[in-house]
């Protein structure tokens, strides 16, 4: 699963700072039928994890009503330099995981 | 006859000759509008944030792809080609091209799938697979911002030409041809869509519809299904000659890859 992180670059201690993930998933429903008129199994990334060295600072559940590629934006503190590290799961079973180096000034 | 009234004869006739031979010269758009200028403000919004844009996981993903060793060669396509940031700019706009080892029209995606097979030894890639639309479409990506620049020439000019019949013949139980839309009906409402120009500038496409990535040839696909005609499978050579008349026609429009579309 391919997944594109950003976050506002260059902090400082105790700036606010925006990060945004886009995952490519097909986020399939389950309302949908195939052409042979057989019913797609529901297939959506239901759970996002985000940790900040360590600590959960987001949790993201999902369901049929997010679009395809699912694409997230949320807010928090800059408070030490570390990693963001984004774990998520689909009914599948199928996890995914990506990770992003934070470096905070100040 | 004096010799100046001769001459004045001479020249409406001339006048009259080339007034024919325009008519039958293919004609583009005027002015030519990409199909963002039809599109809302969402989603030119949602294709001008280089993030935001869907269609660049795709290109991340053909990024990744380019420089993985693949078939029995092992050799990843940078192996040969090298940056593609720099060896493949200016690439996309030149496609479709005739080929020199087949004399055959052949594009983007051909070529990929021809490096594939010839050069890596590797399993074909599969028309409007993931892995081929990624590579299409970060190949493409790389002459972003630079004019279509097909040229017709000796070699491909009968492909053109095919090209140009299909765009204008009618087609489909609805009796449409491409042109009776994108040529002579564009800037109209068909239903609560503004009819664009069908410029092939932007392809590999997320379509919000398709909630996906998707070939020029499966939106051609999709007009066929709308015309209800016969649907030709991707690839084939009725669209790539299709695809060259295309291109020559947004001659001179910047290339948008990846662009985003309802």
């Amino acid at each position: 699963m391919t997944a594109r992180i950003q976050v506002t670059p260059n902090p400082k201690r105790g700036d606010v700072i925006e990060i945004r993930i886009a995952i490519q998933h097909p986020m399939e429903t389950g309302f949908r039928l195939d052409d042979g008129g057989r019913a797609i199994p529901k297939n959506v990334v239901n759970k996002l994890v985000c940790r900040y060295n360590n600590v959960e600072i987001f949790r993201a559940e999902m369901g049929s009503g997010i679009a395809a590629n699912p694409f997230l934006d949320f807010f928090t503190v800059a408070e030490a330099s570390g990693e963001l590290v984004f774990d998520w799961v689909d009914d599948q079973g199928q996890t995914g995981s990506e990770r992003v180096a934070l470096t905070v000034t100040g | 006859m004096t010799v100046p009234l001769r001459r004045a004869v001479l020249i409406a006739a001339l006048a009259w000759h080339c007034a024919g031979a325009a008519a039958q010269q293919p004609t583009r758009p005027q002015p030519l509008k990409s199909g963002l200028e039809f599109t809302g403000p969402e989603v030119r919004e949602l294709q001008q944030d280089d993030f935001a844009n869907p269609g660049m996981l795709w290109i991340t993903r053909g990024e990744n792809l380019w420089q993985e060793a693949a078939g029995r060669e092992g050799k990843s396509c940078a192996a040969c080609h090298g940056d593609a940031k720099t060896t493949m700019k200016g690439v996309a706009v030149r496609y479709p091209r005739i080929d020199a080892g087949s004399a055959r029209l052949i594009n983007l995606e051909g070529r990929i799938q021809q490096c594939r097979e010839r050069r890596q030894q590797a399993e074909p890639l599969k028309y409007e697979s993931p892995e081929l639309l990624a590579l299409s479409a970060y190949v493409a990506q790389q002459s972003r911002g630079m004019p279509m620049s097909a040229t017709i020439d000796w070699q491909n000019r009968h492909n053109f030409e095919a090209g140009r019949a299909m765009y204008n013949r009618r087609m489909g139980q609805m009796n449409l041809s491409c042109a009776q839309c994108h040529q002579d009906n564009w800037g109209k409402k068909l239903g609560p869509e503004t009819i664009s120009q069908g410029h092939s500038v932007a392809y590999p496409i997320y379509r919000l519809e398709w909630q996906t990535m998707g070939s020029l040839h499966r939106r051609f696909r999709s007009c066929l299904s709308g015309v209800r005609a016969e649907l030709l499978p991707q690839g084939s050579p009725e669209f790539l000659d299709l695809e060259l008349y295309l291109a020559w026609r947004a001659g001179g429009l910047p290339v948008e890859t990846p662009g985003v579309r309802r």
